[in-house]
């Protein structure tokens, strides 16, 4: 089996020896996370619809570890937020983060989610920052499924980054607190 | 309803087998749908007030995330509701490329239609299989106007560019590839034992209930009325051209599923026809005061570099007056009612939305069916939430 | 049919009913008073040569400057000869109440409801006369003239830099 068609990707940084390969506990479960993310596809218009092509054969999410969706909140570690999140649908919007278990994170795709696009009109939420704290935006209207995964990747390299202990921190529950999320 | 025997369940607004959001509140003893309650508006963009604000080449930006499947469909149907009011004409060259757009935006949408009602009844092979396909009819819109889904394409009294030579050559090529995909995805549904159990007689809705409740388009000809704006209104140079209508009995699933796959035939007999007797000329009629004239033009004469001024600033305006006109879309029939005060911007605009109009049918539909009949109609009602909210 | 012959029917059905016939338009557009426009349009529908059975839309539209500001278009269709016709009526601004014809068309329900949301027009005798798109607290009715096309409290927009 040569090595020609494989990309080798580095291992973290540690004490190797015959056997023994010793590292820190981040390191490990950031790796482990960040090839297995479960995304919530949270599609509401047109961006989803460049979704289910990311998804399809040709642009393909799985290939990242992202294979299976899980449409219940419970279970899934990234919210996707795609298309326009009307005031009527913030609530829901919210509610959903609640129940996802930490840690979670949320990529804003599109231009309505990410600010409200080219909707700047009193009954669009002006952006989904207003109500849920977003880690990676990823713009376009719709932005092409290559932008899509390059969001996707940009939340991989923040899942695999991530502290354990972040979310247990002060300056994460004040994130949460001035959202109004308990 | 409260009486204790009857469970309420609630199903949306986010949902896996809602495609869109909309929310149904369901009363059902044990499985059997005793009533539904219906809220929209999860994602109303208030489109008619926004268009009240845009001149008259900008509301196709609009247009493009109603019904964003099939785009350009609503984009040229908007481009001849300004071209009634401004009482132009365009060449045969202009309809025939508008045809053949139209024609492979209706593919798409009827297309995801299909496969999504095979998803909803557990067979994903067929969603995989024509999503690649709509990656060809991307590529074609790409060389056409840059864009893969919200395309923007065409201008009032025509196109920005023409077809080049290497976007005709792709459009054969998808002609030819297309039928063996189509064959295959039919061989997977079409006749399949279990497929055709679980749609016949699933949410039927007779003809004259279909016409008292405004269905247009692909539902009301499953119903059985042979109503299609391109033959009994033509526009667009659409009565050029021989195709037929296909027309099913009884307005049950299976019958859309069979009227969405015959037109998809039908459009590509017509993009053949369209393209091999494609007649030269120009892509675009002379309209100065909405169609912005060429580069060289506006850096060497005098008369262009003043309409590019009074179009870019926005001081033209259209002549007074009030028009409707409707298109085929992938749904049924989109109206445009357009009246006009004589300023740059419409004075109202009232979009005529299939979707927003039959969905209200749904509750007659699935009454007295199970819980798993009534998603299937849902999605063989092909809802898209972005015309359904507008 | 000739628009001529349906306007001679439907004046001499309805001698006051009708205010004024547009024959120059697209179509034949009537404008017909709030008090008679429900049995014109059932006169429309049900009598055997007039046949206009199909409701293509029904919207409001809001003219600050005249006497009775509010409107609302019927938009009937005849499909086996392809005859459209258009049918206004119009209100005045304190007391907007029209008859639904949610009896005569089921595709008027949400359509009516959709005129209510955006300019506040009462169906008398429509079944769930309720906001169908917007929020269920919105206190005004967003399409009249008046009101703007923007949030007025967003805070992240500032209007100096999006000339308006």
């Amino acid at each position: 089996m040569g090595t020609a068609n494989y990309i080798k990707v580095d291992p973290p940084e540690g004490y190797t020896s015959p056997g023994i390969f010793a590292t820190m506990f981040d390191k490990v479960v950031g790796l482990a996370r960040k090839n297995s993310i479960w995304p919530l596809p949270f599609a509401t218009s047109c961006c989803g619809i460049e979704f289910m092509a990311t998804m399809g054969a040709h642009y393909d999410l799985g290939r990242f570890g992202a294979e299976r969706l899980s449409f219940s909140p419970r279970q899934a570690d990234l919210l996707m937020v795609m298309g326009t999140i009307a005031k009527k649908m913030a609530p829901v919007v919210q509610q959903v983060y609640v129940q996802m278990a930490e840690p979670r994170w949320v990529i804003a795709v599109g231009a309505c989610a990410a600010s409200g696009g080219i909707f700047d009109t009193y009954s669009v939420l002006q952006g989904i920052d207003r109500i849920v704290p977003v880690d990676v935006y990823v713009p376009g209207c719709p932005p092409r499924p290559e932008q899509i995964i390059d969001g996707f990747m940009k939340v991989q390299e923040l899942v695999g980054k991530e502290p354990l202990r972040r979310r247990y921190s002060k300056e994460y529950k004040d994130l949460l607190e001035s959202y109004g999320i308990k | 309803m409260n009486d204790n025997r009857y469970t309420t369940l609630n199903l949306g607004p986010t949902h896996p087998a809602t495609h869109g959001i909309f929310q149904n509140v369901l009363t059902l003893d044990g499985e059997r749908i005793i009533d539904t309650e219906q809220t929209i508006g999860y994602i109303h963009r208030a489109f008619e007030k926004i268009s009240e604000r845009r001149p008259f080449y900008q509301i196709t930006t609009l247009t493009d995330r109603m019904n964003y499947c099939s785009s350009p469909i609503n984009n040229i149907g908007w481009h001849m509701a300004v071209e009634k009011l401004l009482g132009v004409r365009t060449t045969k060259r202009v309809d025939y490329m508008r045809i053949i757009l139209m024609e492979l935006a209706r593919i798409t949408d009827h297309l995801v239609c299909n496969s999504i009602i095979g998803v909803d009844s557990g067979a994903l092979t067929g969603f995989i299989y024509v999503f690649q396909e709509r990656e060809k009819v991307y590529e074609i819109y790409e060389l056409l106007c840059g864009a893969r889904l919200t395309t923007n394409v065409g201008r009032i009294g025509g196109f920005e560019r023409d077809f080049s030579p290497e976007v005709i050559k792709k459009i054969y090529e998808f002609l030819d590839h297309l039928p063996k995909v189509l064959k295959q995805f039919e061989k997977l549904l079409l006749r399949n034992r279990i497929f055709m159990d679980r749609t016949i007689n699933v949410g039927p809705i007779s003809a004259e209930r279909a016409m008292n409740y405004g269905f247009s388009g692909p539902n009301l000809r499953a119903a059985g009325v042979d109503y299609d704006v391109r033959v009994t209104s033509p526009y667009s140079s659409y009565d050029d051209f021989d195709f037929t209508i296909p027309v099913g009995t009884q307005g049950d699933t299976y019958d859309r599923f069979c009227v969405r796959q015959e037109e998809v035939w039908q459009s590509l007999k017509l993009i053949r026809n369209a393209l091999d007797n494609l007649p030269g000329g120009k892509y675009v009629v002379d309209v100065p005061e909405f169609y912005l004239p060429p580069k060289e033009d506006v850096y060497s004469k005098m008369e262009a570099l003043i309409w590019h001024f009074k179009i870019v600033m926005g001081e033209i305006g259209a002549p007074v007056g009030e028009i409707y006109h409707s298109v085929e879309a992938g749904n049924g029939e989109l109206g445009f009612y357009l009246v006009s005060d004589g300023g740059r911007t419409p004075y109202r605009l009232h979009f005529r939305r299939p979707c927003f109009i039959y969905y209200q049918a749904l509750p007659e539909m699935i009454r007295g069916g199970v819980l798993s009949d009534a998603i299937l109609t849902m999605s063989s009602m092909n809802v898209i939430a972005g015309e359904l909210d507008g | 049919m000739d628009n001529a012959i349906i306007t001679g029917k439907l004046k001499t059905r309805f001698t006051q009913g009708i205010l004024s016939v547009d024959e120059q338009g697209d179509m034949l557009t009537i404008v017909a008073a709030k008090e008679e426009i429900h049995e014109v349009i059932r006169f429309l529908k049900e009598n055997e040569s007039l046949g206009f059975t199909f409701l293509t839309t029904l919207c409001g539209i809001h003219y600050p400057d005249q006497e009775l500001q509010l409107g609302v278009v019927y938009h009937l269709h005849r499909f086996s000869d392809n005859t459209r016709i258009r049918i206004k009526t119009f209100l005045p601004l304190e007391n907007p109440e029209v008859p639904t014809v949610t009896d005569l068309f089921s595709a008027a329900n949400w359509m009516e409801r959709e005129t209510y949301d955006f300019y506040g027009i009462i169906f008398k005798g429509h079944p769930n006369l309720k906001r169908i798109l917007n929020v269920e607290y919105l206190d005004y009715f967003p399409m009249r003239k008046e009101y703007p096309l923007e949030d007025p409290t967003r805070e992240d927009k500032d209007n100096r830099f999006f000339g308006r």
